[in-house]
C-alpha cells in the first residue's frame, strides 16, 4: 500500500464517508457551533484545530453522538443519520478515542479491547451460562495489535494501569481501530505523552490511514498536526475559518487563521 | 504469570522501551504486581499465618469441631460480605446490608408464624423484601446520583425502623417456625465432621457469584464501572443498569443471608446484627477488595470473613480478653487498607 494511493482528495469527486452540514449547537446563550460543515474522505487524516472555546470539542461531540446538534445534518456514507448517544455513532462504524482515554485501568489489555462488546463462548456455555470466551478474545486482541503493528504490547493479560501513557493510548486506539469500520476519531491523542510516545501514536495514525481508515485528529500540537494531517479544518469562534493542507499553508499561517490575525 | 520481558522479543526499534520494562521489575514491584493481579493472595497469606500461629498457641484451635464452629460463626457475615463485595466493587458501599437482612428475616418469620403462610412462600416474600430494598438503594444511587454512603445510611435507619414497627420489637423463636425456615441451621455429618447446611449455602453462593463475576460480561462490567465509571460509559456499558442490577443482586443475596441467620440463631430477632454491616465491610476490606472500586475478588471476602472469625476464636482460645479481639480486627483493617493503597500505586 502506498501513501499516494490514499493521498488526500482535494476535489469533491469522491463521496465523503462522514459529512456534516451547518451544525449548530448552543448552550443557553453561548453558541458552541455556528453552522459548521465538514467532510471526511476515505483514507485521509483530517485534523481539527482551533483555540480554546473555538468549538472543536463540541464539533467532535456532535460527530460522535456525545452531543446532539440543535440543527444541521449528518451523513455517514451518504445516508443521513441522527446520533442520540455515542452507541449510535458506534453502530455506524464511528469509533472515538476520548481525551481521557476511556480505558479501565484495572482490566487487562484484552478485556479493555473488548469492553462493552465481550464475546461469549459458543454453545450452551455461552448461551445458557453466559460464559465469556476469554481465550478467544485474548487471541483476537493479540492479532489485532499485531495487525496494527503495535509491537510494544506483547502481553494482552497485563492490566492497563501497568502500561506507559503511550501504550495506554495504543490500547485505546487499537480498540477504536478494531471496531471502527468507517471512521476513527482521536481527541488530543498526544496531549499527555512524551516525545517518543507521541511519535508512536502518530505512526499509528499513519498506519490507520494507510489501511484506508479515515481519521479525525483533534490536536493543539501544530507540529503533530502538520506531521500527519492531509487536510486541516480550522475552527474559530464556532465556525470553520478555513480548511487548509500542510502543503498550501505553513504553521504560522494556520495559527494566524486560528487567532483571526489572517483570513484564509 | 508471564513477565513482560519474557513474553516475546521486542522489535529492535523498541529496545529502549523494553529496557524500561526491565528497570521496573525490582523484586518489590514484582511482589506488588503479583498481589495486584491476585487480590485474594494477601488475605490467603494472612489466613495461613493466623491458622499456624493460633494452632501453636492452643492445640484446641485446630480441632475439627473448633474449625467447624468458626465456619458456622462466619456463615452470616460471610454471606453479607458477598452483597457488600458486589457493591464495593462498583466503588459504592452499603451500610444497610445488616438492616435489610434483619428486615427480611423478620418478614419471613412473621409471615410464617403469625400469618400462617407456608414456609417456602414466606421465604419468597423474604426474597421480595431483599430485592425491594436493593431496588430502593439502587434507584436512589442511579436516579438521584446520591453517594451510596448517604443513600444506605438513610435506608439503614429506614429499614431498622420498619423492622421494629413490623415486628413490634418481639423475637420469633425458631421452634414456632416451619422446619424449612430453620433448615439452614441443621448439620449433617461427613465422616467425623458435622457440616452446617448454612455454611454449605454460603459457599454455594460464593461459587455462583464468583462464576458470574469472573466468567460473564456482566461481571466484567461490574469491575469496569467501579474502576472508572466514565470510561465504562464511553465504552458503551450501560452504567446505571449495571449499578441497579448490582443492588438487586445484593438484595437477593441478603435475603438468603436472612434465611441463614434464622437457622444459625434459631430465631428471628429485630435486634440482632446491629453491627453486621460494619462486620461485612471489615471482611471485604481485609479480603483485599479496594474501597475505591474495580479491584478485588469475591473469594478474598470469604477469606476476610474467615480471618476475622479465626482471630476472634483464636484470641479467645488463647485466653485473651474480648477487647483484644476488637483491637486486632481494628489493626487488621488499617493494615489491609494500607496494603491496598500500596498495591494501587503499581504504576509509578
Amino acid at each position: 500500500m502506498t501513501m499516494t494511493e490514499f493521498a488526500a482528495p482535494h476535489t469533491n469527486t469522491r463521496e465523503p464517508i462522514l459529512k456534516a452540514r451547518n451544525l449548530v449547537k448552543t448552550f443557553g446563550r453561548v453558541v458552541g457551533l455556528d453552522g459548521v460543515s465538514l467532510d471526511l474522505y476515505p483514507g485521509e487524516v483530517l485534523a481539527v484545530i482551533g483555540d480554546n472555546g473555538a468549538g472543536k470539542s463540541t464539533l467532535i461531540k456532535c460527530l460522535t453522538g456525545a452531543e446532539i446538534p440543535d440543527t444541521g445534518e449528518l451523513y455517514v456514507s451518504g445516508q443521513q443519520v441522527h446520533f442520540k448517544r455515542p452507541q449510535d455513532a458506534r453502530v455506524h462504524g464511528i469509533e472515538t478515542v476520548y481525551q481521557n482515554l476511556a480505558v479501565s485501568p484495572a482490566l487487562d489489555v484484552a478485556s479493555n479491547l473488548f469492553l462493552g462488546r465481550e464475546e461469549r463462548l459458543p454453545g450452551l456455555l455461552g448461551s445458557v451460562f453466559r460464559m465469556l470466551d476469554t481465550k478467544g478474545m485474548r487471541r483476537k486482541a493479540k492479532e489485532e495489535l499485531t495487525r496494527l503493528g503495535i509491537s510494544t504490547l506483547q502481553d494482552v493479560t497485563v492490566p492497563v494501569e501497568n502500561l506507559s501513557g503511550g501504550q495506554r493510548q495504543a490500547v485505546a486506539v487499537a480498540r477504536a481501530a478494531a471496531f471502527g469500520s468507517k471512521v476513527v476519531v482521536l481527541d488530543e491523542p498526544t496531549a499527555a505523552l512524551g516525545v517518543r510516545e507521541s511519535n508512536q501514536v502518530l505512526q499509528l495514525v499513519r498506519d490507520l490511514r494507510d489501511r484506508g481508515l479515515p481519521v479525525i485528529l483533534i490536536s493543539h500540537n501544530m507540529p503533530h498536526v502538520f506531521d500527519v494531517a492531509d487536510r486541516i479544518h480550522i475552527q474559530r469562534l464556532g465556525k470553520c475559518a478555513a480548511t487548509i493542507t500542510p502543503q498550501s499553508h505553513s504553521m504560522t499561517d494556520a495559527v494566524a487563521i486560528m487567532t483571526g490575525a489572517a483570513k484564509a | 504469570m508471564t513477565q513482560q520481558q519474557t513474553a516475546g522479543p521486542p522489535s529492535a526499534g523498541h529496545a529502549d522501551l523494553a529496557e524500561e520494562f526491565l528497570d521496573r521489575q525490582t523484586p518489590l514491584s514484582r511482589i506488588r504486581n503479583i498481589l495486584h493481579r491476585y487480590p485474594a493472595l494477601s488475605p490467603a497469606i494472612v489466613l495461613l499465618i493466623a491458622v499456624v500461629v493460633f494452632g501453636i498457641l492452643n492445640e484446641r484451635f485446630l480441632r475439627v469441631e473448633n474449625l467447624s464452629l468458626i465456619t458456622q460463626q462466619v456463615a452470616v457475615v460471610g454471606t453479607l460480605a458477598i452483597a457488600q463485595t458486589l457493591i464495593i466493587l462498583t466503588a459504592g458501599i452499603d451500610l444497610s446490608v445488616g438492616a435489610v437482612m434483619i428486615l427480611s428475616s423478620m418478614v419471613i418469620a412473621q409471615l410464617a408464624v403469625s400469618n400462617g403462610i407456608p414456609g417456602p412462600l414466606a421465604l419468597i416474600a423474604g426474597l421480595a423484601v431483599g430485592l425491594a430494598a436493593g431496588a430502593l438503594n439502587g434507584f436512589l444511587v442511579t436516579r438521584f446520583r446520591l453517594p451510596p454512603f448517604i443513600v444506605t445510611l438513610g435506608t439503614l435507619n429506614i429499614f431498622v425502623a420498619l423492622t421494629l414497627l413490623y415486628s413490634g420489637g418481639s423475637t420469633v423463636r425458631g421452634s414456632a417456625m416451619p422446619p424449612v425456615l430453620t433448615w439452614l441451621g441443621s448439620t449433617f455429618p461427613i465422616g467425623p465432621v458435622r457440616i452446617s447446611t448454612g455454611v454449605v449455602m454460603m459457599i454455594l453462593l460464593y461459587v455462583v457469584v464468583a462464576f458470574i463475576l469472573g466468567k460473564t460480561a456482566w461481571g466484567r462490567h461490574v469491575y469496569a464501572v467501579g474502576d472508572d465509571k466514565e470510561a465504562a460509559r464511553l465504552a458503551g456499558i450501560p452504567v446505571s443498569r449495571v449499578l441497579m442490577s448490582v443492588y438487586l443482586a445484593a438484595g437477593a443475596v441478603l435475603a438468603v443471608g436472612a434465611w441463614i441467620q434464622i437457622g444459625r440463631t434459631n430465631a428471628a430477632s429485630p435486634n440482632a446484627g446491629v453491627d453486621l454491616n460494619l462486620d461485612s465491610i471489615t471482611a471485604v476490606v481485609i479480603g483485599g477488595t479496594s474501597l475505591f472500586g474495580g479491584r478485588g475478588s469475591i473469594w478474598g471476602s470469604l477469606l476476610g470473613a474467615l480471618i476475622v472469625g479465626i482471630f476472634r476464636n483464636g484470641l479467645s482460645l488463647a485466653g485473651l480478653d474480648v477487647l483484644y479481639q476488637t483491637l486486632a480486627v481494628g489493626i487488621l483493617i488499617i493494615v489491609a487498607v494500607s496494603i491496598d493503597q500500596w498495591i494501587r500505586k503499581v504504576k509509578s
